[in-house]
């Protein structure tokens, strides 16, 4: 068993036989022609056929991949144009045959595309020159297929794949992708996306891995060649599950949260940055109830410019399309909400940045750990002097709706005093657990006492939701918690409005709330 | 004759402008030339334009020399706005 770690372009998990991309032999000798008007004739009608032939690849990409990814193999075909002058007076100087003048050419225009080192979009057109110069070479020589005829399903294997490749396979054979090259935005990864299939790139796997068994593990980012039993049956496990889950996904995707009797749930996504905006919207969710922000700090020494934040913002508004995101206020540190009372210089051009990011689509603000009202009218206030410095500077803000996390007892205690305050409450369990039951988290000796179900944090649960009912307050659930399929039915019956979990949660979740009554 | 252009799509230079520039100066007999950050390059080359590191803000000159000069002008200024570039 031999694990080669790459980059995955697609998640997802493959088992089967590993067969290796045969390329079509095109090696060229450069031989003399007397005729030189013969040999350029030749040339063009070898042009004109692979032309032809790009673009019919290009109608079938079309079907497949979209126009924009389909757009290349125009390009392509106008790649060819370029070649002429060079071809021709290859040919005709040095009297040699047209196969030997468009390798040459092809070989001149990617050293050129190699050099230009400050733009990797152009190096990675090489690829693209080379393969459309070989089929020009097949056509003048009468063409041929590239012998890739699978008869079972595989794990495709290669070095690289041009998009004309992976354009003229046969998909229905293809379990997974492997490349050595490649990049995450080629356009393999984009037809494994399309396919839902696993691709990685870059991956080292030797080259004599053909026909051995082999387990492409898209999480992970690797391929496991010649796996033993134990390995194997574990992934065949979680194959299955992964099968489930696609077959959820086509079935609830694009559906509502509905029960039978008609009652609608806000299902929303919890995300931790930009990275995941995919994954929410590929699992359908209806919006993003848990935005934590402090990625934004995490990734840089120093705390983020206000520019920074808000292109981080304003592109998650603006990717979910007028749906709901809720953005929790930085949770660092001494505990949340209090350094941001704390240090207000922090707080203010967060909230700046979030009131400013509004105008692009429908974001919501919530503010983490609090125990008291006090501390949520002084996170308003400052909420109403960035809404007074924007409006007198003319930019553009929208009425953000606020919320605040139940995650303290304290919290639960007072809920209708804090329901008077907001729009709404979002239930973090995680820390709620905690405070109720004294668990230390990092304490490992306690947790054997760590109990989610306990009764206490189910009443405080149903307290937090009539106590927000009351003052028309909706009342979600983003903790842990809120995910876990056992308990479901049961928020929904206390009346619960909203459940935010991890993406992967949600069309699971999805099916029970559509079978309940 | 001579015009200048502004880059308005935010990714710069890339395949999709870059075939609608050589497509559409190919219709023309005249000479067309592309000129950005002191390199010239054939508008009818479509290899060439590519490589042109051109980015958004950034403006390039087109020259055109020939009878039908005029009409390329026109019609190369139609296709740069019909995909905003």
């Amino acid at each position: 068993m031999e694990v080669f770690q790459g980059k995955a372009s697609f998640k997802g998990v493959a088992i089967g036989k590993i067969a290796e991309m045969k390329k079509a032999d095109t090696v060229v000798r450069r031989t003399h022609v007397d005729d030189v008007d013969a040999e350029i004739a030749r040339y063009h009608a070898g042009k004109e056929m692979a032309q032809k032939e790009i673009m019919e690849l290009h109608d079938k990409a079309l079907k497949e991949v979209g126009e924009a990814q389909a757009e290349i193999f125009e390009v392509h075909a106008m790649f060819l144009d370029d070649f002429d002058d060079s071809v021709e007076n290859i040919i005709r100087e040095q009297s040699v045959n047209a196969e030997y003048a468009v390798a040459t050419t092809a070989d001149n225009t990617a050293a050129m595309l190699a050099a230009m080192d400050d733009n990797p979009y152009m190096q990675a057109r090489q690829t693209d020159v080379k393969d459309v110069a070989d089929r020009v070479i097949r056509d003048m020589n009468g063409g041929s297929g590239s012998g890739n005829n699978f008869t079972e399903q595989v794990i495709l294997v290669a070095d690289d794949l041009a998009p004309s490749e992976t354009v003229q396979l046969d998909k229905s054979k293809v379990l997974a992708f492997v490349t050595r090259g490649g990049s995450t935005n080629s356009h393999t990864a984009i037809l494994a996306r399309t396919m839902n299939i696993p691709a990685l790139c870059q991956t080292p796997v030797p080259a004599n891995v053909d026909g051995k068994m082999g387990i492409v593990d898209g999480f992970k980012g690797c391929i496991i060649v010649d796996p033993d039993e134990e390995t194997l049956k574990q992934y065949k496990e979680q194959a299955a599950a992964e099968e489930e889950k696609k077959r959820l996904l086509r079935e609830l995707k694009g559906k509502e949260t509905v029960t039978k009797s008609g009652r609608k749930i806000k299902l929303y996504a919890n995300i931790g940055g930009i990275g995941d905006l995919n994954f929410v919207l590929e699992n359908d969710a209806a919006g993003i109830g848990l935005f934590r922000s402090e990625f934004l700090y995490l990734q840089s020494n120093d705390y983020p410019t206000e520019e920074e934040q808000f292109k981080a913002y304003r592109t998650v508004a603006e990717m979910m399309a007028g749906k709901e995101v809720v953005v929790r206020t930085l949770a660092l540190g001494f505990r949340a909400i209090r350094i941001c009372l704390t240090r207000p210089e922090i707080f203010k051009t967060q909230l700046r940045t979030l009131y400013r990011a509004s105008a692009f689509g429908n974001i919501d603000i919530m503010f983490p750990m609090i125990t008291s009202v006090w501390e949520v009218q002084q996170a308003k206030k400052y909420c109403e002097e960035v809404k007074k410095e924007l409006h007198d500077q003319n930019i553009p803000f929208k009425d953000v709706p606020l919320g605040i996390m139940i995650e303290t007892p304290a919290a639960v205690m007072i809920a209708d005093e804090l329901a008077e305050e907001v729009d709404f409450f979002s239930i973090g369990t995680n820390d709620l657990t905690q405070y109720t039951e004294a668990i230390d988290r990092q304490n490992q000796k306690l947790e054997k006492f760590f109990n989610p179900h306990h009764p206490a944090i189910l009443r405080e649960i149903q307290m937090t939701i009539d106590a927000g009912h009351r003052h028309n307050t909706w009342v979600g659930i983003c903790g842990e918690l809120g995910a876990d399929p056992t308990l479901t039915e049961q928020f929904v019956k206390m009346g619960i409005d909203e459940l935010s979990m991890s993406p992967s949660s949600i069309l699971p979740v999805r099916k029970i709330i559509r079978e309940m009554d | 004759m001579t015009f200048t252009y502004l880059v308005n799509d935010p990714k710069g230079m890339h395949a999709r402008p870059a075939g609608v520039m050589a497509a559409t100066a190919k219709e023309f007999a005249s000479d067309i030339t592309v000129e950005y950050g002191g390199e010239k390059v054939d508008m009818k080359k479509i290899l060439p334009l590519m490589g042109l590191p051109m980015k958004k803000g950034g403006t390039f000159t087109v020259t055109i020399e020939g009878e039908d000069a005029e009409a390329a002008e026109a019609a190369i200024r139609r296709a740069l706005n019909d995909i905003d570039f």
